[in-house]
C-alpha cells in the first residue's frame, strides 16, 4: 500500500520534516508562504498539516481538494480552523494538546517575572551603554514572590503555571466556568465571578481559549477592578485583550507592567505597544523550544496517521 | 539626643524619611553615592556615630583608618561585603553589619527570570517585536531551550541559592550544588551535593551562581570550568561579576559552547565589558537583583535597625563577624 500523501503548509523542525518524509509521501514546502497560495498544491493529498496563522475558514475549507480527509494543526489552539465547516465536509481535525503546556507555562512565568522586574528596560539601558550607576528608584520593580496570582482559565497550561508559581510562594486564585477537583486544584482558590476574582489579582495571567466567548475579556471595566499597579500577562490568545484599554492602563499606571506573547492581528500588533517601556513583548513563541516543537510534530503526525488508518486518536478535535 | 548618622548612599524615600526622623543625619544630596573623602568629611563634621552605605563605597583599610573615632558602626545595605576590609574593621573596633535575608526572595526571583529569559530567548524576542515583527517565524526557527525537567547546578547554596532551588523545584528540575560544606538534609531538600565544583559541571544543563565574591572565588568560572559544562548549557549570574572570567565567557557564548547566559553582575560596574552588548544570546540587567520597592525598603530599614541596636549598646542583628 502506498504511503498517504501529506501536504505541509510551513517549514517544520528538521527532525519532524524527516519523520514526515518517512511516514508519508510528504509534500514539504521550502518556505513559510501564506496558505492561500498553496491550497491548489494540496490536490491529491490525503491530509494537510497546517499551522496557526493559516486561516482555514469555511471558504478555505470549501476550496480544499476532495482528496483531503484530515487537517492536522501544529498547535493546541484551533480557532484558525472553521471546525463546523470541516465537520460538514467530513474532514477530521487533530491538534497537539498537552505537549506544549509546559513550554507555554514557562513562557507565561518568564513574562510575569520579566514584566514585574522591568527586564526589557534594564536590557535596553545596559545594551545602549547607558548604565551609569545605581539610583534609588532606578528600575525598581514589583516583587513576584509572595504575591497573589490570578489565573483566568485553569486548563492544563494554567495549572502548570500554578505549579511553577508555588515555587515562588505565590497564593493562587483562578477564575473558570467550573471548579476543578481538589487533586487538580492543589489549593488554588476558585472564583465563579469577576468581582471576587479581579481585585485580588496582583498578577493576572490570561490562559483561556480564544474565540467569541472571550473576545476582549480584559477590557476597561475589568482592568478597573484590578488592584492598582498589577502585572498582566497573556500567553494564550491576543483576542482576550482589548488593546486600547490595556495600553491606557499601562500609561496611567493602573497596570504597572504587562508581558505579551500574543496579539490581536498577529503578526501585526497595536503600534503603541512598541514604544511602551513597561511591556515585555514576545512574538508568539510560547511553545518555541526544540523539545516541545519536536513533541508537537510527533503527536500531530501520529494523529493524522491514526485517522487515515481509521482509528480515533486522543488528539482528535472533530 | 538623637544618634548621628551619615546616609552615604541613595536609597528609597521611605528609608530617607526614617533616617531623617530618627537620627541627626547628613543625607547625601548629590546624584551619586558619597565617595570615601565625602563620607570622611561628613562623619567628621557631624561627629557621626554611624554610616549607612552600600557596595559603591570601598571601605578598605585606608578608608577605615580615615574615619573619625566617633564612628562606631558601619551598616552596608547589601548582603555582599567584598567592598569591606573586614580585618581592618575588626582591628579598628568598627562594628560592620549587612542585610542578609531580606533580599533573598527578590534575588532568587531575578535569577529565575534570567534563567528563563536566557533559555527562552526573551531579550532577543523582545528586540524582534520592537522592530515591528512583521514576518512569520517558522516552526523550527528561533527555538529556545526548555527549562522544565532539566538539571541545574547551583554554585553557592546559601540563602539565595536555596531560595533559587525552591523555585527550580516548581519546574521539576534536578538540583545539584557545590559549596564549601554540605547542607543538612532539611535544607538540602533532596539536592545532590558535590564537594568538587568541577565534578558537578558535566551534569549541569543550567548553572546558576550564588556564591560570594572575593579572592577565594575570583574567576572560579573560567575557561576550564566552562569547557566541562555540556554543550548548549545556560549560565546565570546574580552574585558577583568577579566569579567569572569574562574573556572565557565571551568565548563560550560566541563559540556556541553555551546556548545563552543571563547576567546581572559584571567584573566592572557600571562600566561593564561592552563586548557583551552586541550578543544576541545574553540577557543583561544592571545589577538589579534586589531592585523591588519592597526589598530596597527592607534592606534600608534593616541597616537602620542594625545601627540602632549597636548604638543602644545591644548586639548587632547582622554582624559580619561574631567576637
Amino acid at each position: 500500500m502506498p504511503k498517504p500523501v501529506l501536504f505541509v503548509t510551513r517549514r517544520l523542525p528538521a527532525s519532524i520534516e524527516a519523520q514526515a518524509q518517512q511516514d508519508y509521501q510528504a509534500r514539504l514546502t521550502p518556505s513559510d508562504v501564506a496558505i492561500t497560495d498553496l491550497l491548489t498544491q494540496a490536490e491529491g493529498a490525503d491530509a494537510v498539516l497546517c499551522c496557526p496563522g493559516d486561516t482555514l475558514d469555511s471558504k478555505a475549507i470549501a476550496a480544499l481538494p476532495a482528496s483531503v480527509k484530515v487537517i492536522g494543526t501544529f498547535s493546541v489552539g484551533y480557532d484558525h480552523i472553521d471546525i463546523a465547516a470541516a465537520k460538514a465536509r467530513g474532514i477530521r481535525v487533530c491538534n497537539t494538546p498537552d505537549v506544549l503546556s509546559v513550554a507555554t507555562a514557562e513562557c507565561a512565568m518568564l513574562l510575569i517575572l520579566a514584566a514585574a522586574r522591568r527586564a526589557g528596560e534594564g536590557e535596553r539601558l545596559v545594551r545602549a551603554g547607558k548604565w551609569d550607576g545605581w539610583a534609588p528608584t532606578q528600575l525598581m520593580g514589583t516583587q513576584v514572590s509572595g504575591r497573589r496570582l490570578g489565573i483566568f482559565g485553569m486548563g492544563r497550561i494554567g495549572r502548570e503555571i500554578a505549579r511553577m508559581a508555588r515555587g515562588f510562594g505565590m497564593e493562587i486564585h483562578y477564575r473558570d466556568m467550573t471548579r476543578l477537583p481538589p487533586d487538580l486544584e492543589q489549593g488554588a482558590i476558585f472564583h465563579d465571578n469577576d468581582d471576587s476574582f479581579l481585585p485580588l489579582c496582583q498578577v493576572l495571567s490570561l490562559n483561556a481559549p480564544g474565540g467569541d466567548g472571550t473576545r476582549h475579556w480584559l477590557n476597561e471595566a475589568r482592568i478597573g477592578k484590578l488592584p492598582m499597579g498589577s502585572v498582566v500577562v497573556n500567553a494564550a490568545r491576543g483576542t482576550l485583550v482589548d488593546d486600547g484599554a490595556l495600553i491606557a492602563a499601562l500609561r496611567s499606571g493602573q497596570i504597572a507592567a504587562a508581558g505579551l506573547d500574543v496579539y490581536n492581528g498577529e503578526p501585526r500588533l497595536h503600534a503603541d505597544y512598541l514604544t511602551l517601556e513597561n511591556v515585555v513583548l514576545l512574538p508568539h513563541l510560547g511553545s518555541a523550544t526544540t523539545e516541545t516543537r519536536d513533541a508537537m510534530g510527533r503527536i500531530v503526525l501520529s494523529g493524522i496517521g491514526a485517522i487515515l488508518a481509521g482509528e480515533t486518536p486522543s488528539n482528535l478535535v472533530v | 539626643m538623637k544618634p548621628r548618622l551619615v546616609l552615604a548612599c541613595l536609597t528609597t524615600t521611605d528609608v530617607v524619611a526614617r533616617a531623617r526622623a530618627d537620627f541627626d543625619s547628613i543625607v547625601l544630596d548629590g546624584p551619586d553615592d558619597m565617595t570615601v573623602p565625602e563620607v570622611t568629611a561628613a562623619a567628621k563634621s557631624l561627629k557621626a556615630e554611624a554610616i549607612l552605605f552600600t557596595n559603591t563605597l570601598p571601605l578598605d583599610a585606608a578608608a577605615i583608618a580615615g574615619l573619625p573615632p566617633s564612628v562606631r558602626v558601619g551598616a552596608t545595605s547589601s548582603v555582599g561585603y567584598d567592598h569591606i576590609d573586614v580585618p581592618a574593621a575588626k582591628a579598628r573596633g568598627l562594628v560592620v553589619t549587612n542585610t542578609p535575608g531580606v533580599l533573598t526572595e527578590c534575588t532568587a526571583d531575578h535569577a529565575m527570570m534570567l534563567m528563563l529569559a536566557a533559555a527562552r530567548r526573551g531579550a532577543e524576542y523582545d528586540r524582534i517585536m520592537r522592530q515591528g515583527w512583521r514576518r512569520r517565524i517558522g516552526q523550527g526557527e528561533l527555538l529556545g531551550v526548555r527549562v522544565t525537567g532539566k538539571r541545574v547546578g547551583i554554585l553557592g547554596m546559601g540563602r539565595i541559592g536555596q531560595a533559587f532551588a525552591q523555585r527550580a523545584r516548581g519546574f521539576d528540575m534536578k538540583i545539584m550544588y557545590h559549596g564549601r560544606t554540605r547542607l543538612p538534609p532539611e535544607l538540602e531538600q533532596g539536592a545532590e551535593y558535590f564537594s568538587d565544583f568541577h565534578a558537578m559541571l558535566p551534569h549541569c544543563d543550567f548553572l546558576s551562581i550564588h556564591a560570594p565574591g572575593g579572592a577565594a572565588t575570583d574567576k572560579i568560572v573560567d575557561a576550564k570550568a566552562l569547557s566541562l559544562l555540556p554543550d548548549g548549557a545556560v549560565l546565570v549570574n546574580v552574585a558577583r561579576g568577579t566569579l567569572i572570567d569574562e574573556d572565557a565567557l565571551l568565548d563560550a557564548l560566541t563559540s556556541g559552547k553555551l546556548f545563552a547566559a543571563g547576567l546581572d553582575v559584571f567584573r566592572a560596574e557600571p562600566d561593564y565589558d561592552l563586548r557583551f552588548a552586541p550578543l544576541e544570546n545574553v540577557v543583561l540587567s544592571p545589577h538589579v537583583g534586589s531592585a523591588s520597592k519592597e526589598t530596597r525598603d527592607a534592606m534600608g530599614f534593616r541597616a537602620l535597625d542594625n545601627i540602632v541596636a549597636v548604638l543602644a549598646g545591644r548586639p548587632a542583628i547582622d554582624p559580619l563577624w561574631k567576637d
